[in-house]
């Protein structure tokens, strides 16, 4: 019975999560009896949720997506380009003098600059106001929502060429393969920023519309970067093809669909989307790096990399506005860092190897 | 091995004309008023004159013809090591890019970043593992994490607005304070280092979180396998088990991801050089790129090109050196 008792703690310790112990203070059933067996799916997500930086990665971006997509509702004093035309009153004071030095009277302009530009925080404008007279507190929400979603919608393109390509190339291997792999190796060598930089020249000579202008710059750009998955998923499907249980399944006699939706697809997905979780993070790195140069989504339009624009520009921002350029910058670091917080935990929590 | 090697690099040259075909189609993809324009607005003198100029410019780079033709042109151009002048300042764009200034600032900045990359990294790496799941690990992840979510803009900016405009500990910006001349070579040298603090210190931070998951991932798998457990199982100190077999072994791949490392020692850091204006190839090439400058661009971005398939190349050759169990063929 002692050993019992000894057994169960390190199963609990050790195998982790493939057994559950039903009832610790059961001892007289026996031990097979009283353990259960997890669905993987349940020990992934026990494992992921073991992790302190998981969470932590999930919390951040949840409120992230919160402030985002929720804030916009319940603050609407300030729409996305609306600058604050309130005005800001300057004052300047200067003394006008005779030839002899003295004093003839002082004079005080008071002039009305229209547009209330670069406010400090206050009750009107959470986070001040922008160089145009912008809420930045409203534009970094309605910059959150395109940053984030085109991001998800270039992750999401490349992620569907690569899988479909990877998955040609290996599942068919011979000829087909091999082209595909010869491009891959081709479109590996373009040096990704500058190729960004050049299509986004492109598209600004024909003169894009600004509308559509940053989702036609992203898609482009999956056109280029779907190798890293495509080589992914070819070299998992090479090495699964040769596993007994897909020669048992061929034996079987099960059709090709059902071979590789049901018994292949299931075993690459966890390396697919720890990939296209670590990749969340880069595209939003890459697309305010081209919004910073200028290159990605236009002023009066927000996205965060447009936000931290200006001081490229303005070295007078940069040293006394922080309010300005700042916040846009941490929303960023906090949705990379919470991708790959996520990727991280994702990756660990997968790995079969894996003991904890 | 020669076999091999000559193999690899015919393949090299194939992917490279893949590479220059794909990015001449891009470049050709902007409207040819675009292009004329830029050439008008570089060129002085009369009507005449830009006529003719810009007659032997489209001549020059095949952009009367069409696409592949063009393509044509540009190839034969290269073949004879002709690699036209800059539209922008009408230099030519080999001595231009190339020139040691350029090219030297930038691989002597990468150069010492990764340098202290790796300095930091690996042993970063080796505590992570070597004490996976304690505090110390957690602490060292977050920390490197951090430092590949920054945005490179974002973060040069501010450590040239904190350190150098505030504290003003290092010069803003450029590789040299206008209108000083210096009296010793030396003292020349360490004003240029001292230039080169914060945009080395901004590419060092950003690079370190890679290069730090690498080498734990690769120590944790070294630890897990079997010669580790006989080496603690004959009662080997810990620190001769971690440094004399378990570190050995985690040399291979950071050896191999040294020969990686040859396109980034030469393309420069192109937003850190131009956030803290320096004056090497990275950042001329990122003007040259928003100016739709053809002939910089293609030289610039086929270098690129050049120096990734040469690294893979030299990356696999290391392989079959360093590790035995690989054998190339």
């Amino acid at each position: 019975m002692e050993l019992n008792e000894e057994f169960k703690t390190e199963l609990e310790e050790y195998t982790d999560a493939e057994t559950e112990v039903i009832s610790a203070e059961d001892t007289e059933t026996p031990l097979d009896k009283n353990v259960r067996l997890l669905s993987p799916t349940r020990m992934v997500l026990r494992r992921f949720f073991r992790s302190k930086l998981s969470v932590v990665g999930l919390i951040m971006l949840a409120s992230l997506f919160l402030f985002c997509w929720a804030g916009p509702l319940f603050y609407t004093r300030w729409s996305k380009t609306d600058s604050d035309r309130s005005g800001a009153i300057e004052y300047s004071i200067e003394e006008v003098k005779d030839e002899n030095g003295e004093i003839l009277f002082i004079q005080v302009l008071a002039t009305n600059t229209g547009v209330n530009m670069l406010a400090k925080p206050s009750a009107d404008h959470l986070l001040g106001t922008d160089e145009q007279g912008m809420d930045i507190f409203t534009r970094l929400m309605y910059g959150g929502r395109l940053s984030l979603s085109i991001s998800f919608l270039a992750v999401f393109l490349t992620a569907s060429l690569g899988i479909i390509l990877g998955g040609i190339a290996g599942y068919y291997g011979g000829l087909v393969d091999n082209i595909i792999m010869r491009i891959c190796d081709v479109l590996m060598c373009l040096p990704t920023l500058p190729l960004m930089l050049i299509i986004g020249t492109v598209l600004d000579s024909n003169g894009v519309s600004q509308d559509y202008y940053i989702y036609l710059l992203m898609g482009l750009l999956s056109l280029f970067s779907w190798t890293g998955m495509a080589r992914l998923v070819r070299g998992q499907i090479l090495y699964l093809r040769e596993q007994e249980y897909m020669v048992a399944a061929e034996a079987m006699g099960y059709s090709t669909a059902r071979r590789i939706f049901k018994h292949l697809i299931p075993n690459i997905l966890p390396q697919i989307l720890v990939s296209m979780t670590m990749s969340l993070g880069s595209m939003i790195l890459y697309e305010s790096t081209l919004s910073y140069l200028g290159l990605g989504v236009r002023v009066p339009f927000p996205s965060w990399g447009t936000m931290i624009e200006i001081i490229s520009k303005r070295t007078d921002i940069l040293q006394n506005h922080f309010n300005v350029w700042g916040p846009s910058g941490i929303c960023i670091i906090i949705a990379v860092l919470g991708f790959n917080f996520i990727g991280d935990g994702l990756r660990d929590a997968l790995d079969p190897k894996q003991r904890r | 091995m020669v076999k091999y090697i000559l193999k690899r690099l015919g393949v090299s040259i194939l992917i490279l004309l893949g590479v220059s075909l794909i990015l001449y189609t891009l470049l050709r993809c902007m409207p040819t008023d675009f292009v004329e324009q830029k050439i008008l607005a570089l060129t002085t003198g009369g009507a005449e004159v830009q006529k003719e100029m810009e007659e032997k410019l489209y001549a020059a780079y095949g952009l009367n013809g069409t696409i592949l033709e063009g393509y044509w042109t540009w190839l034969t151009n290269i073949m004879r090591l002709e690699f036209g002048t800059s539209f922008i300042n009408g230099r030519e764009v080999l001595s231009e890019l190339f020139s040691a200034d350029r090219l030297g600032t930038s691989f002597i900045v990468a150069a010492i970043a990764t340098v202290f990359e790796f300095l930091i990294a690996i042993p970063l790496g080796i505590t992570a593992a070597t004490h996976q799941y304690s505090l110390r690990d957690y602490l060292v992840t977050v920390l490197v994490l951090i430092g590949i979510s920054l945005p490179s803009f974002f973060f040069g900016q501010i450590l040239k607005n904190i350190f150098a405009i505030k504290l003003d500990w290092f010069p803003v910006s450029g590789l040299k304070d206008a209108g000083v001349t210096y009296a010793t070579a030396g003292e020349a040298m360490l004003d240029y280092l001292h230039h080169m603090c914060l945009p080395v210190f901004t590419v060092v931070i950003l690079s370190i979180g890679g290069r730090m998951r690498m080498t734990r991932t690769n120590m944790l798998e070294v630890l897990n396998s079997d010669y580790i457990r006989t080496a603690r199982a004959k009662g080997l100190k810990e620190h001769k088990v971690i440094y004399k077999h378990a570190f050995r072994n985690t040399m291979i791949p950071l050896v191999t991801g040294l020969a990686g490392l040859i396109p980034s020692l030469f393309s420069g850091a192109m937003i850190t050089e131009s956030v803290f204006d320096l004056p090497g190839i990275g950042s001329y090439a990122l003007k040259a790129m928003t100016q739709g400058d053809i002939p910089v661009i293609m030289t610039y971005n086929m270098f690129l090109a050049t120096l990734s398939v040469l690294g893979v190349l030299m990356a696999d050759l290391m392989y079959g050196i360093v590790d035995p169990r690989v054998k190339l063929s």
